[in-house]
């Protein structure tokens, strides 16, 4: 755990003090304290081409009287810092006479080991690692013209003291290790891109040469789109793997459901809690409290102990994603949802792990059902508009159906849909829900955090594939 | 108050120090300071207020060919030894790589001009407050538009680059950046759009009247929209998408992408891949310009670079590193792009328009849509039908697609450049591309 004071005129109790007269009358708010050790290690070109280690130290203050929500970072923790932060914050909330909120509730399970990950693996093993991947990819198959191959790993410490005193901490681990190919063939280019991770030491994610697996699932993907051909532009059935294509549930539905969007009623779903929103059987739900996984939080970064929240059940609308600060507007409890990037950030509601459950369909069921449509295997990013609930995502693997049969890879074209109502046209749902490797970060007013997705696979009746062939 | 050059050289030359007396054969350093201040309105009261006060150091210690590099924002020099430390040991046992050193010496920046790129004026925080009163005043004038966010942040920032060739310089820049997001409102549909205005001086931005009209005329023109068929159809960008053409072109010539070979535009020099009509400009020295630099991160001077000519590709962004491995001098765009554009093209706004009688008017793209390997490119898309160039009725929930090889050949450009962001382009019609939707 990382001791904030002692390299600082700043003691506990000053602080204390400072944090309690300065939310003194304001409805919630905190002091919150970060230290982060971050390495990232890459090998590209045939190269070591960087090895960065990087330490970052800073609070936070926050103070919120009614909807107002003053903020002030420093990365000095001294005396004069936090009461300069302390000023600014007074002088924009003039008139303050709220009640603090001194509720919090206890959390009891920690869902990672205290670990520094970058420490349990000496750099010479990871350079090794990094070299065998390059060797591994260039002799296993000719046409690899370019590897890139990475080690991402991070602990970062966070304390929050609330007024009054309260004082909560958490140490979280997270590793990221990835893998890009391309290939080269008559003249054409194409790459493959995978990467697991989560709250794990490296060695747990690459254990019994498991960077081999990784390596031969880049190589397929990318072996995949050389044969590719333009893909289809228009409207036609879908067929979405399971796992990681699960980030068209958080572009679709996801980020329309997080609180501040429906409070400010600018989210396309603001207006439809308790109805229909989905096809029976479909279930949704984002879960913080997964043992070691990349979007699973004990704490959030308010402090609040993360929780499986029901965003949908059985097509139902159920509930939304809440931060203190949307929660207590909109009269109701924050769902451990609370999240920030780091100390220079107010926090969001956000998501964690966001899962739509197994069904009892199987993928061939699907496959076979379709006359005309694509089958999306895997995805790059996506985005979404909340309040038209426009979104997108781009597929990097996907093949035709035609007649109940796969046939040829197509080359990654964007899909496009409607939020709300996408998922009235699912109409299956499988049986083979499994989660996403560990790596993928959500984007939200600047802001990455990482995040979880998980899905079975499922059939959408009728989406728009944005390809080049009419 | 932003920590003034004696504060931040001093950090330097502590690096500097360090490092040789470790032994380093060679070391950079980035020493920054930074304060911002936002404010945020919605509907016309405060919503919140955000100070930010960050110190940035990054390090890169070199031993011959060995390389690594630390970054940090606790300035103690008690951790900074104890990073530098960490740094000089990785250094050792990473692999060498003969391409790895530190700029030319005779490249790196002599002389600093003044070109503007800070403004001291201080906007205290119940100015920005007055001015967003008056900008949601505006945007929240029609009953249609149901919500109204916006925000005014004022940023300073200073920044000493040191290298022990010898290079210690650096300068302070400052941004005032104004920005409007609403929310409008029909039986059928409920639709956002935003507008903003980032400047060096606090004089030159927009009005907040003018920054308000515009961003609620923007989103109440996108109500109550269609989706079109499935068909081939010319594009027009505006201005907002037309810019990113232009970064996906940047991305496609950096160094680094030609090097790894992972571009579509590799090999392409003095080869036509632009319409012979198009010229791209990447000038780093405009007075009070967003994207403008003296020298870039290395410390390499920078000048001027024609990028296309007359359609044909004459130069890469090129770093140290990257070129030394194409057997290319730098030339300073180690950090990217400075001030980038689209020279003007020689037809009107209006007459591009009206130039085919139906067309699809582009005003935003979402998704991660550009591959620069392949050049494919396929986005969702929001707009207008337009036909005889009349405005007919906002369409979304579209994909536009196509090859950016044969995009860049079929591009049109009007004559209404304007410089108001680092990268800039005329309003782009491209004929021919796909558009997915029924």
């Amino acid at each position: 755990m990382s001791n904030f004071f002692n390299k600082s005129d700043l003691t506990r109790q000053d602080t204390d003090k400072i944090v309690s007269e300065t939310l003194k009358n304001c409805d919630d708010g905190e002091l919150y304290l970060e230290e982060s050790k971050s390495e990232s290690i890459l090998l590209d070109d045939n190269k070591i081409k960087s090895s960065n280690y990087s330490s970052d130290l800073g609070f936070g203050f926050r103070a919120i009287s009614d909807e107002v929500v003053a903020y002030s970072y420093s990365n000095e923790i001294s005396r004069d810092s936090l009461k300069s932060s302390s000023e600014n914050i007074k002088s924009t909330l003039k008139s303050i006479k709220g009640t603090y909120n001194h509720e919090i509730p206890k959390t009891n399970k920690k869902l990672y080991e205290h670990i520094n990950p970058i420490e349990q693996k000496t750099l010479k093993s990871k350079l090794e690692v990094l070299n065998k991947v390059n060797d591994f990819l260039r002799k296993k198959d000719g046409s690899v013209k370019q590897v890139t191959a990475s080690f991402a790993g991070e602990q970062k410490s966070i304390e929050i003291i609330r007024s009054g005193g309260e004082v909560i901490t958490d140490v979280r681990p997270l590793i990221r290790f990835n893998v890009s190919v391309m290939l080269e063939k008559n003249g054409r280019k194409e790459t493959g891109v995978y990467g697991i991770g989560g709250r794990q030491s490296y060695d747990d994610y690459l254990k019994n040469d498991n960077w081999k697996n990784v390596c031969e699932e880049a190589l397929r993907i990318a072996s995949v789109n050389l044969e590719s051909k333009p893909a289809p532009a228009g409207e036609m059935k879908v067929v979405l793997g399971p796992g990681w294509p699960a980030i068209l549930i958080h572009e679709a539905i996801g980020h329309g459901l997080e609180g501040d969007f429906n409070r400010k009623k600018t989210s396309a779903f603001h207006n439809l809690m308790g109805q229909k929103v989905a096809s029976e059987g479909v279930t949704i739900v984002d879960d913080g409290t997964i043992d070691n996984r990349r979007g699973s939080l004990t704490i959030d970064d308010e402090g609040t102990p993360t929780e499986r929240t029901v965003l949908i059940e059985n097509g139902i609308l159920k509930g939304f994603m809440q931060d203190r600060h949307n929660a207590r507007l909109m009269n109701t409890k924050s769902t451990g949802s609370g999240r920030r990037e780091n100390y220079r950030h107010i926090v969001l509601p956000r998501m964690r792990n966001t899962m739509m459950l197994s069904g009892n369909q199987t993928q061939d069921e699907m496959i076979k059902s379709v006359d005309k449509g694509i089958f999306a295997v895997s995805f790059g990013g996506g985005q979404v508009d909340i309040t038209s609930g426009k979104f997108v995502f781009n597929c990097t693997e996907a093949y035709e159906i035609n007649n109940g049969k796969i046939g040829s890879p197509i080359k990654g074209a964007t899909l496009i849909g409607d939020g709300p109502s996408i998922l009235r046209e699912v109409s299956m749902v499988g049986n083979d829900m499994m989660m996403d490797p560990g790596i993928g970060t959500c984007g939200k007013a600047g802001q990455g955090v990482p995040v979880g997705v998980a899905q079975p696979s499922i059939l959408i009746d009728k989406m728009t594939v944005g390809g080049t062939k009419l | 108050m932003v920590k003034d050059q004696e504060f931040l050289k001093s950090k330097a030359s502590y690096c500097l120090d360090l490092a040789k007396k470790m032994g380093a054969t060679d070391a950079s350093v980035t020493v920054g300071h930074s304060i911002s201040e936002t404010v945020n309105f919605r509907n016309k009261s405060l919503e919140a207020s955000d100070r930010s006060d960050g110190l940035a150091l990054s390090i890169e210690t070199y031993l011959g060919k060995r390389r690594s590099s630390i970054s940090s924002s606790n300035l103690l020099d008690e951790n900074i030894k104890t990073l530098m430390e960490k740094c000089f040991e990785t250094t050792k046992i990473t692999p060498e790589d003969e391409f790895n050193s530190l700029p030319d010496k005779n490249l790196l920046a002599k002389q600093i001009s003044n070109l503007n790129l800070y403004d001291e004026t201080r906007f205290e925080n119940d100015k920005k407050i007055k001015y967003l009163k008056d900008l949601e005043e505006s945007a929240s004038s029609d009953n249609q538009i149901i919500n109204t966010e916006s925000s005014f942040t004022e940023n300073k920032s200073n920044f000493i680059l040191a290298n022990s060739e010898g290079f210690c310089d650096g300068y302070k820049t400052s941004s005032f950046t104004a920005s409007c997001v609403t929310v409008a409102k029909d039986e059928n549909s409920m639709e956002r759009d935003y507008e903003f205005s980032s400047r060096r001086h606090l004089s030159d931005i927009k009005q907040a009247t003018d920054l308000g009209n515009k961003a609620a005329n923007a989103t109440i023109r996108k109500l109550n929209p269609n989706k079109i068929g499935s068909e081939k159809i010319s594009i027009i960008f505006d201005k907002r998408i037309s810019k990113g053409m232009l970064s996906a072109f940047a991305s496609a010539i950096s160094a680094s992408a030609i090097a790894r070979g992972t571009s579509f535009l590799k090999d392409k020099i003095d080869q036509q891949v632009f319409a012979n009509s198009i010229n791209v400009i990447d000038k780093p020295d405009i007075i009070k310009g967003m994207g403008s630099q003296n020298f870039d991160s290395e410390g390499v001077n920078s000048n001027t670079l024609k990028l296309i000519e007359d359609g044909i590709l004459k130069n890469y962004f090129v770093d140290t590193y990257n070129g030394k491995k194409l057997n290319l001098k730098s030339n300073g765009r180690s950090g990217g792009t400075t001030n980038l554009y689209f020279e003007n093209g020689n037809i009107s706004y209006e007459d591009l328009v009206k130039k085919n009688s139906r067309s699809l008017y582009i005003t935003e793209t979402i998704g991660h849509g550009s591959n620069i390997v392949t050049g494919d490119y396929s986005v969702g898309a929001t707009g207008f039908l337009v036909e005889d160039g009349e405005f007919k009725y906002p369409v979304n929930e579209i994909t536009i697609a196509g090859n950016f090889k044969d995009m860049f050949k079929n591009i049109i450009l009007a004559n209404d450049l304007e410089f108001e962001y680092s990268v800039n382009s005329p309003t782009m019609m491209i004929e021919g591309m796909t558009v997915a939707g029924k």
